[in-house]
């Protein structure tokens, strides 16, 4: 027989589902929780500023060195490119790791241009979604990956809320997942601010740690209630991002998701990830209990016949 | 002794022009105009015409700030730009940085991170924020080369003039 006891069997049963039950709760404090790395680097976006020059383009362009652009960075007539029928602006790709799109919302003075690039989350998704670990957030507040280690499941790609991991379609010997790292290997690692940030004449972009960005963020605000909207969009979204932005008009007549949650992506997934420990591990072993327990049980019975059999 | 009678002639003649102008702002070292360079990289520097610029703003205060012109009245102001050493300098580059975002000056800053002026422009900003905010109001020049001539490093960078594209477009995704 095997050498499992009914004893045996039920206190393992109260022990698993006793370290499941405990351990969940701890990770579960864990998510959200995270507001950054206590010296993390982010950079504020102030979209009341842009006036659309596609500066940040260029630079990216070059300090990434990507591939010639299909028009000029001074060409304007790219902010009337639209897809998948008008529906959709231009989005980052494996060529570009920022674009800027141009918007006409009602009520506005004029244009108003929205920068788009990784956004650096606290506690990422694409992170968080990738089952090789390709992604790194680093203690400067990039979300960096390691090309050699993906694998190019493009899990990330489905679990970014801001849809920003493109995948470099165009290679067909190795094709990886491609974003904006913050410029992390040239200049985030030795304390420089990305190209876009240095490039920028009207400082749009503010490069310095998130949590004096926060304040300015809510000072300018404080202090131009006519100019700006009264939100600092990326402070809470998804658990908070390195890179935010304040805004003139409405954050959702700019193409910005405003129905995104608070909690880090990842807090969708807890409940289900906490159970796949007990699926896997807690049940095998205990329907096995219960198949031993009934099998030993028919033996017993059988057992037991033949005792009273001898008796008769 | 008549040369020097020419001399004193020619200095009254040239006071007698120069002076009226000199007068208008506070300054008697007041720029006719002053080439802004010293950051000029992808772009030639700008020709700030300074007496131009005179007669469209108000008060020099427009573009100084508190340095120049029209004195502050909020006493919380007082301190600083109206006896302290910020009020003697004109010139942007003296309180904006042209390098705002090393890590150098990313340090200074969070040392006086209480300060009032905490969210201070850097140099590149100050002008482009300054200069771009009025000529949208007032109707002046708008465009990049307008102010400042984009040189060849530029053309480059932008991927423009004889550095634009030549290829067949390539596959756009989406």
């Amino acid at each position: 027989m095997s050498g499992i006891s009914r004893r045996g069997f039920l206190s393992a049963v109260v022990a698993g589902g006793a370290a499941t039950l405990l351990g969940a709760p701890r990770k579960a404090r864990a998510i959200g929780d995270f507001e950054g790395y206590p010296e993390g680097m982010g950079v504020l976006v102030d979209l009341t500023r842009c006036v659309g020059c596609r500066s940040c383009e260029a630079a990216c362009n070059h300090e990434q060195g990507l591939p010639e652009p299909d028009l000029p960075f001074d060409d304007p007539s790219v902010f009337d490119e639209t897809f998948h029928h008008g529906t959709q602006k231009r989005r980052t790709d494996e060529n570009a790791f920022t674009v800027v799109n141009r918007y006409d919302p009602e009520g506005a003075e004029g244009p108003v241009y929205r920068k788009i690039q990784c956004n650096h989350c606290n506690e990422p998704a694409c992170l968080t979604s990738c089952f090789v670990s390709a992604y790194t957030k680093t203690r400067e507040g990039a979300v960096i990956y390691d090309s050699k280690v993906c694998v190019g499941c493009r899990t990330c790609m489905v679990a970014c809320p801001f849809r920003i991991p493109a995948y470099s379609y165009s290679s067909a010997l190795n094709p990886v997942v491609r974003k904006c790292i913050f410029c992390y290997e040239t200049r985030l690692k030795y304390g420089r601010p990305p190209a876009c940030v240095e490039i920028c004449p009207q400082e749009v972009l503010t490069f310095d740690h998130r949590r004096h960005l926060l304040k300015m963020a809510h000072e300018r605000i404080r202090a131009n209630p006519d100019r700006y909207i009264d939100h600092v969009y990326g402070e809470t979204e998804v658990g908070g991002t390195s890179w935010m932005y304040i805004s003139g008009v409405p954050f959702e007549d700019l193409g910005f998701d405003t129905t995104l949650q608070r909690a880090p992506i990842l807090a969708n997934a807890q409940e289900f990830l906490s159970n796949v420990p007990m699926v896997l591990a807690i049940w095998p072993a205990l329907f096995m209990g219960f198949h031993l327990l009934s099998a030993k049980g028919k033996e017993g019975e059988e057992e037991q016949s033949t005792d009273k059999g001898e008796e008769g | 002794m008549f040369g020097n009678w020419k001399w004193v002639f020619v200095l009254a003649v040239t006071l007698a022009f120069t002076v009226p102008a000199a007068t208008q702002g506070s300054s008697a070292e007041m720029p006719a105009s002053v080439l802004l360079d010293s950051l000029s990289h992808l772009f030639d520097g700008a020709e700030f015409d300074h007496n131009l610029h005179l007669d469209i703003a108000e008060d020099c205060a427009d573009c100084h700030h508190h340095t120049t012109g029209t004195g502050v009245s909020d006493p919380v102001c007082i301190p600083c730009h109206d006896r302290g050493a910020e009020a003697v300098s004109v010139a942007c580059r003296d309180c904006h940085e042209a390098d705002p975002f090393s890590a150098e000056s990313l340090r200074e800053k969070d040392k006086r991170k209480d300060d009032y002026h905490f969210d201070k422009p850097g140099l590149k900003a100050a002008y482009h924020l300054n200069c771009l905010q009025c000529h949208v109001e007032m109707g002046g020049p708008e465009g990049c080369q307008d102010c400042h001539e984009r040189n060849a490093d530029g053309d480059a960078f932008y991927y423009s003039g004889p550095f634009s594209p030549k290829g067949e477009q390539a596959s756009k995704g989406h």
